[in-house]
């Protein structure tokens, strides 16, 4: 009953009925503004941008937010003296079991609609189908679980909520006394395990494919790549005409030797640097992924491809691209579509801008950009070195493979 | 009597004395109180204050994810420094990304959900007088209490609090160097934690120890709500796993302050090699996920308990296959422990290891699915009483089954190369641990109220916090899975360097809107729970008509529960609708010899002597009838 008092009271009213009318004078101020910004004043918008705005923003909702509380204090007002004279009527009082069970199962209906809207509209929305080798069995097997469990998804959710409107409680009825049902229990124990080792032995079988790949005899080597992640940028090397990349070590790191490489190794002297990580088309590439500073993650979902790089731990990722950024462009009907590697493993404050643009093209184009491409080992490093040359001292590689092969 | 020696001393004072004779103070019954109940009252209500500010959180970067490009004045005048001309820091985004985590995961779902129901409803559902250990139930709350104290504390540290994300992966975590939210806050972080891993094995020893020990005459093992199972086997989860995020922790703190190299190796920061060598930001990874999945059951396993129990209770009907439930609930619980691996499958760790984790953690998927489809056998054909418990139960279900599904994506390792820290996840764990165990939390406040405020909260209300959250809920998480498939990160201060992403940039406003409807909702409830705890309507002993124990306890929820010698168990607590009786609940007191005309020949199966009577019973009603 002090609900009923909080509500009564005289002094609450009015101090309502004064914020509505501070509020409206706000929200007037505020419209005349706008409407004389509309007309095309620019100095009358400027002025309206920096005058009561910043305070009437957050006020606004407030007061907005009391309204509804008093909108919805007073529903819940009719609603009881609406029950209460229908009880005086001698008729039943209102039935929320009745109500709930026709609201469960209009959320039912609204929710699947709901759903279906957002699968269509939003789904579209998703990445285009993968542009690598191993991406496209990915796919499948996505497409074979999301048919599993949207049917699932249908099937109990309109089980659970058809059973709440179906069976809602009323004085006439008893339930059914069933405690259990050892074969109906034994079958839908079964069932899903099924289901599941199914896609259990799928999805193990492709695992192993994807990380478990070495280059077949008589195939032609991958192409080694490298790529250092740190706060907040990707550094690419390639390997020269000897096709190999030199080792690197941290120790080594300055700022003219960006990821440390050690040139007492012969294949490091023809290394090369690049901005854009471009791969030619249908050929196997691997990704050589190191991290300097915290863990990052190379993340290049078009391609399905993703590994974090740890530092400290060398990772790799193999794959093969199959459609170029050119193909791309016109499967997508996007002049402006790029191939994009990003970092995908919190990092520090400039994690949400750690890209890097990733080009496929073809072979010819590959090997045209590759010519243009400047040495790692540039002057200033000559030089750096030639002073340090002495006092290096033997450092033997450290770097320990993550992956088992 | 199962009870322990010392707790009978507690009863016998009572019943000697009666309640004007104990000399409580202000101090000792509602501060430093040893009474389960009210530690329960202290957990809940600490859980809903760090809720709110967890929740406040949620808004304030779901602001910022929608509107990326604009300034809000009224931000720098509540976050100072952290938000510069009304535009938040990037540092600052992750910090609160970080703490909203935190909180939820560890003060509210694992303290504020554990915390509450296990100490409230173990020794009132159990038939004891109170904890095994009284006095360390109340340092347990103390600790949680402090804890709590210094997570938000963190907010005033010059550099702000942690930042590197709930899982805290060094070397981020590690160099205090490498964002701000690695300073001070990350030390004040690691410091909470302790404390909060204290306080969680001081409880869980004491759910442990009670429900082994002190259970009332007749109440065996097979006997327990799934309440109590589900608490029970939460508790030895916590128990085994939380020292191992201790000892993860505390390597963490010798790695920032003393020099050691754990979690560290082949280091570069600003352009200089550190000394660091020899370590793995993996083995990090392994001991935070050995207790990060088990914490991930422990906090959605007392939320299925609690469902469990009011979805029987307000179908009237009994749960569909106890023994499977609980045979689940265990499964679960072994399985959890081997599973931690699928938060890993992209880390560089060993692939061959990827695949066996793979396999474990779509085993621990079917233990989920039964107990999906017992809770929809237990509806079916039930006569449902939609009190605003209920509704929430069912809410829950509803969650654990879009949420549990997209799970099954998440722990195929080929498909988590692409899923791996998307959106995708942020949707999956929200619904399915988030939603799904913030209802059961919130059902069990509705069902359990009377029984801890002697009153009832009001049901209109009720109705509407739940359709409001119930549908946010769903418009929050449900397009978050689409934006996953697309490949757009989790963590991201803003999308607008990426021209792919700008797409999103209406859904995320869309999210964020319905975010603060679903925040507001939460007012309703506020004021539902704190002006009932005063003011609500008066409660009748038992206003569920409920099987279980707790509901035999007097409503002023006296020192010692009951006032008399504690009640004997003679059934399972899911004799709901039994054919044959006149009501449709038998309470767990109730005997056989008083329910003739209602039971059952299983009723009697390791019970010969109960069998024979049977036998006596039905041979002298059927030759009544012959008779006439």
């Amino acid at each position: 009953m002090a609900f009923k008092k909080l509500i009564n009271s005289k002094k609450l009213l009015s101090l309502f009925a004064m914020l509505t009318l501070f509020g409206t004078q706000v929200l007037m101020a505020q419209v005349e503004s706008t409407t004389k910004a509309a007309e095309g004043a620019p100095a009358a918008a400027a002025n309206a941008a920096d005058k009561p705005s910043v305070w009437a923003g957050p006020f606004y909702y407030i007061l907005l937010f009391l309204v509804v509380c008093f909108a919805v204090a007073i529903v819940g007002k009719i609603l009881r003296v609406y029950d209460l004279t229908k009880q005086i009527q001698g008729k039943k009082p209102m039935n929320w079991n009745n109500i709930t069970g026709i609201l469960f199962l209009l959320f039912l209906i609204l929710g699947l609609y709901g759903s279906y809207w957002s699968f269509t509209t939003q789904g579209a929305m998703i990445l285009p189908s993968a542009a690598s080798v191993h991406g496209e069995s990915l796919d499948t097997m996505f497409f074979i679980t999301f048919g599993i469990t949207v049917v699932v998804f249908i099937i109990t959710q309109v089980l659970l909520f058809g059973f709440l409107f179906q069976y809602r409680g009323s004085d006439k009825r008893k339930a059914t006394y069933y405690p259990h049902n050892n074969t109906i229990e034994a079958a839908w124990t079964i069932a899903p395990a099924i289901v599941l080792t199914v896609l259990v032995v799928f999805g193990f079988t492709t695992w192993r494919k994807i990380t478990n790949h070495v280059d077949a005899e008589g195939e032609a080597a991958s192409i080694d790549i490298e790529v250092v992640g740190h706060q907040f940028a990707w550094e690419l090397r390639y390997p020269g005409k000897d096709q190999k990349l030199g080792e690197m070590n941290y120790k080594l790191v300055s700022g003219t030797n960006k990821v440390g490489v050690n040139f007492k190794d012969k294949h490091s002297m023809d290394d090369l640097v690049a901005d854009t990580l471009v791969v030619p088309v249908n050929k196997s590439i691997r990704l050589n992924i190191h991290a300097q500073d915290v863990i990052h993650s190379v993340y290049m979902p078009h391609f399905r491809v993703q590994l974090n790089a740890v530092p400290g731990l060398p990772t790799f990722f193999k794959f093969t691209p199959t459609v170029t950024t050119r193909e791309m462009k016109a499967k997508e009907d996007n002049a402006k579509f790029e191939y994009l590697l990003y970092c995908n493993k919190i990092c520090g404050g400039g994690h949400y801008n750690m890209q890097k643009v990733v080009r496929v093209v073809t072979e010819a184009e590959y090997q045209k950009w590759l010519a243009q491409q400047k040495p790692y080992l540039t002057d200033a490093l000559k030089k750096e070195l030639h002073f340090a040359e002495t006092e290096q001292k033997e450092e033997k590689s450290e770097n320990r493979l993550a992956l088992n092969n | 009597m199962s009870t322990l020696s010392v707790q009978d001393h507690h009863g016998v004072h009572h019943d000697e004395h009666g309640h004007e004779h104990h000399h409580d103070t202000f101090l000792t019954k509602y501060v430093f109180s040893q009474d389960h109940k009210m530690i329960a009252k202290q957990f809940l209500i600490t859980g809903i204050i760090m809720a709110v500010f967890a929740m406040l959180l949620s808004i304030l970067f779901r602001i910022q994810l929608a509107y990326p490009d604009k300034a809000f004045p009224l931000m720098e005048t509540i976050l100072g420094r952290f938000a510069p001309e009304g535009r938040m820091d990037p540092n600052f985004y992750l910090s609160l990304v970080t703490i909203h985590g935190t909180i939820m995961v560890f003060f509210v779902l694992t303290a504020g959900l554990s915390g509450t129901f296990s100490n409230l409803l173990i020794p009132l559902q159990l038939g004891a007088r109170d904890m095994a250990s009284p006095f360390m139930n109340m340092l347990s709350y103390w600790l949680f209490f402090l804890a709590s104290l210094v997570m938000i504390g963190s907010f005033f540290v010059e550099k702000g609090p942690a930042g590197p994300g709930w899982t805290i992966y060094p070397p981020l975590s590690a160099l205090p160097k490498a964002m701000p939210g690695s300073d001070m806050g990350m030390t004040l972080w690691l410091v909470s934690m302790v404390m909060f891993v204290a306080s969680q094995l001081m409880g869980g020893i004491n759910y442990v120890s009670t429900v082994l020990n002190m259970r009332t005459k007749g109440m065996d093992l097979w006997k327990m709500p799934l309440t109590i199972w589900a608490f029970f086997l939460t508790a030895i989860l916590g128990v085994l796993a939380f020292p191992v995020l201790v000892a993860g922790v505390v390597l963490l703190i010798f790695d920032r302050s003393v020099g050691t190299s754990f979690y560290l190796s082949d280091i570069v920061l600003g352009g200089v090699p550190q000394p660091f060598e020899g370590g793995s930001p993996i083995l990090f990874q392994h001991l935070f996920w050995f207790l990060g999945h088990p914490e991930v059951y422990i906090v959605i396993m007392p939320a299925l308990g609690i469902s469990s129990e009011i979805i029987a209770t307000n179908s009237r009907k009994p749960i569909f296959g106890y023994h499977a439930m609980v045979y689940s609930l265990i499964g679960i619980t072994v399985l959890s422990f081997i599973v931690w691996g699928h938060h890993m499958f992209v880390t560089g760790m060993n692939p061959f290891l990827g695949g066996v984790f793979m396999i474990t953690t779509l085993i621990i998927a079917v233990p989920s699915a039964v107990k999906t489809f017992n809770y929809l056998a237990t509806l079916w054909r039930g006569n449902i009483r939609f009190t605003p418990a209920m509704m929430f139960a069912v809410g829950l279900v509803s969650f654990f089954i879009s949420g549990g599904l997209t799970g099954i994506y998440l722990g195929n390792a080929a498909l988590d190369i692409n899923l791996h820290d998307t959106y995708f996840v942020v949707a999956h764990f929200h619904l399915v641990m988030g939603s799904a165990a913030i209802f059961g939390m919130l059902a069990g406040v509705y069902h359990w109220f009377p029984k801890m405020f002697g009153r009832l909260m009001d049901e209109k209300l009720g109705y509407l916090h739940f359709w409001i959250t119930f549908i946010g809920a769903y418009l929050v998480f449900f397009p978050m899975h689409f934006m996953g498939l697309d490949g757009v990160p989790r963590r991201y201060y803003a999308f607008t360097e990426f021209e792919s992403f700008e797409r999103w940039l209406s859904v995320n406003t869309f999210i964020t809107w319905a975010a603060i409807m679903a925040a507001v909702a939460q007012v309703a409830f506020l004021f539902n729970f704190f002006y009932s705890i005063f003011f609500g309507k008066k409660t009748t002993q038992n206003p569920w008509g409920s099987n279980t124990l707790e509901w035999t306890t007097p409503i002023e929820r006296i020192h010692g529960n009951w006032p008399g010698d504690i009640p004997t168990v003679y059934r399972w607590p899911y004799d709901y609708s039994k054919p044959g009786h006149d009501e449709d609940f038998i309470p767990q007191t109730v005997p056989y010899s008083e329910t003739m005309s209602s039971n059952l020949p299983h009723d009697f199966e390791n019970n010969p002597v109960g069998m024979d009577e049977y036998n006596k019973w039905t041979n002298t009603q059927r030759s009544n009838e012959e008779v006439k």
